[in-house]
């Protein structure tokens, strides 16, 4: 009979273990890019160089993770056929591996962007340039987060609070953007080091983007209900405000 | 009986709820303790159409209120576990349960505006124009060509020699067959490989005109390569028949019908799109079955 376990209680106990692998492994890239962001993030605020190089290494392992992730989806799809709610977390889990490993990505391209920033070329940047890097990573480290409990619970409504109180990353993003601009105007030789920590906040709203849609899947996979490219009111409206009066 | 569909929240809150269900985000999860159909059991051009179908074998109730439309060219597929009724409710659709001693069926299957159920109806004809093919392919053991020609004989549909040559080779064009079988019309049927064998069924079944076709597990006797060549017929017998299909491989049900009706116990427990049955059905007996967690 149907288990509660979203991902068990097939007749064939291996598939239950195949789903469940591709679930852990999909939480073990989850928890090693949401290090590589905080461990960047760090290291950006700490000027630890050594450390951005190695956010730059351990990139390949998360590439070696998606590449074994996508194995294993391919492998269960060939074996299983799965359906309805099976297939609906094979495709999720799927589409959430390459939303991690762009998040991977993007946490590189910050290294290599701190690097650049302390070149010993140039002075180091003042704190304020670097503020809204640190604002917008903090905000991001929460969002990526949040969209991992989401998948680890695979919970829908979890993942619907995400996407409706997650922050608005553009906002912020545009809002910095205008500082950064004010940064230059006052004084052209900031524009190296403002260039910079605008690539940075781009990069950073584009992990909050692929936060957002580790949150989509994790809706789609429980609920079977599509919510990319949904306005935030439509959101609120079907889901998180009927969750929370339910209390779940 | 009350329906639970899945639309937009407005349509769903104009609709009944059945017992059990609880409403998910818009969408209807309907436990496993409710008997009720969910989805559409309607279409928009019903070919056939029943009505509160029950069918007994002397005390058991092996059907229980099935009302569900055979829509003009389309498959419907029925799936169900075992002794779900599937077969039982095919067999209905051209009253081949009137030769079990102990059946009674109620309710109404209407087709043309008549209740095949009625005294009124012969059912010699109502079998040509509800045809059926079986599980095991079954020629008589007689040449390909009497195989085809002993049904439009009978029912007097050639008037020369000619009329049925010709209705000989268009169902056996139909079928798939006519290359094959063109240069040994007069050799037994029992001698061709299984799926040919079947396909000389389908041929004698399309011989007679029918308006619909019922197929109870048609390639479960068959090799994958004759299962495909079957399952492509089936697609190519839509643009001109209604077709009902049992079967037991849901991957079939998936591939060649446009709607999947799912049995269980006798309750025709969801109807819908074999699309969304098969990606995001609506009952939780459907998703055990389907994702194989029943049993």
């Amino acid at each position: 009979m149907g288990s509660e376990q979203p991902l068990e209680g097939h007749t064939v106990r291996r598939f239950d273990g195949e789903l469940n692998q591709l679930h852990l492994l999909s939480l073990e890239m989850g928890g090693l890019v949401l290090n590589q962001i905080q461990q960047v993030l760090t290291a950006m605020q700490s000027k630890d160089l050594q450390q951005c190089r190695m956010v730059i290494e351990r990139d390949r392992e998360v590439n070696q993770l998606e590449l074994k992730l996508d194995d294993g989806v391919i492998t269960v799809i060939a074996r299983r056929g799965p359906v309805a709610r099976d297939l609906r977390a094979v495709m999720a889990l799927s589409k959430i591996v390459t939303d991690l490993e762009r998040i991977g990505d993007e946490a590189a391209r910050i290294a290599h962007i701190c690097l650049a920033v302390y070149d010993n070329v140039r002075s180091d940047p003042s704190h304020l340039l670097l503020r809204d890097v640190h604002n917008m990573g903090r905000m991001v480290v929460g969002m990526v987060r949040e969209s991992l409990l989401a998948l680890d619970d695979l919970d829908g409504v979890r993942a619907r609070r995400m996407m409706v109180e997650g922050g608005d990353l553009e906002q912020e993003f545009q809002a910095g953007f205008r500082r950064l601009v004010t940064y230059i105007m006052e004084d052209p030789r900031n524009v190296g080091h403002a260039i910079n920590a605008v690539l940075a906040c781009k990069a950073l709203e584009r992990i909050g983007d692929h936060a957002r849609s580790i949150a989509e899947y994790v809706v789609y996979l429980r609920e079977g209900e599509d919510l990319r490219h949904s306005r935030p009111e439509d959101l609120s409206h079907s889901g998180v405000l009927e969750a929370n009066a339910r209390g779940r | 009986m009350s329906t639970v569909m899945v639309a937009d929240e407005a349509e769903v809150t104009e609709k009944r709820e059945t017992k059990g269900t609880t409403r998910r985000d818009g969408r209807a999860t309907v436990s496993r303790d409710v008997r009720e159909t969910v989805g559409e059991m309607r279409v928009e051009e019903p070919r056939m159409r029943c009505d509160e179908i029950n069918v007994w074998y002397g005390n058991k109730h092996a059907i229980r209120n099935v009302s569900l439309d055979i829509g003009k060219n389309e498959v419907l597929a029925m799936i169900g576990p075992s002794g779900c009724g599937k077969s039982t409710f095919l067999r209905c659709l051209n009253r081949m349960n009137d030769t079990i001693v102990g059946c009674r069926v109620t309710g109404r299957i209407m087709l043309d505006g008549e209740d095949v159920n009625s005294p009124r109806i012969d059912v010699v004809p109502l079998r040509a124009q509800v045809g059926m093919v079986f599980q095991k392919p079954n020629p008589f053991p007689k040449s390909i060509y009497e195989n085809i020609a002993f049904g439009p004989r009978i029912h007097g549909l050639a008037h020369n020699p000619q009329e049925m040559d010709e209705i000989v080779e268009t169902s056996l064009i139909k079928a798939g067959l006519w290359e094959e079988v063109k240069d040994r019309l007069d050799q037994p049927g029992t001698g061709l490989s299984g799926g040919q064998q079947q396909r000389l069924c389908i041929a004698r079944t399309i011989a007679v005109s029918p308006d619909i076709i019922l197929m109870d597990e048609p390639c479960s006797a068959l090799d994958p390569i004759a299962t495909a060549k079957v399952e492509e017929l089936i697609d190519e017998l839509r643009q001109n028949y209604s077709i009902a299909i049992v079967t037991h491989s849901m991957q079939q049900a998936a591939r060649v019908s446009q709607r999947t009706a799912y049995f269980h116990l006798g309750d025709l427990i969801e109807v819908g799109d074999t699309k969304q049955i098969f990606t995001n059905p609506r009952h939780e007996l459907t998703e055990d079955y389907i994702t194989g967690r029943f049993g």
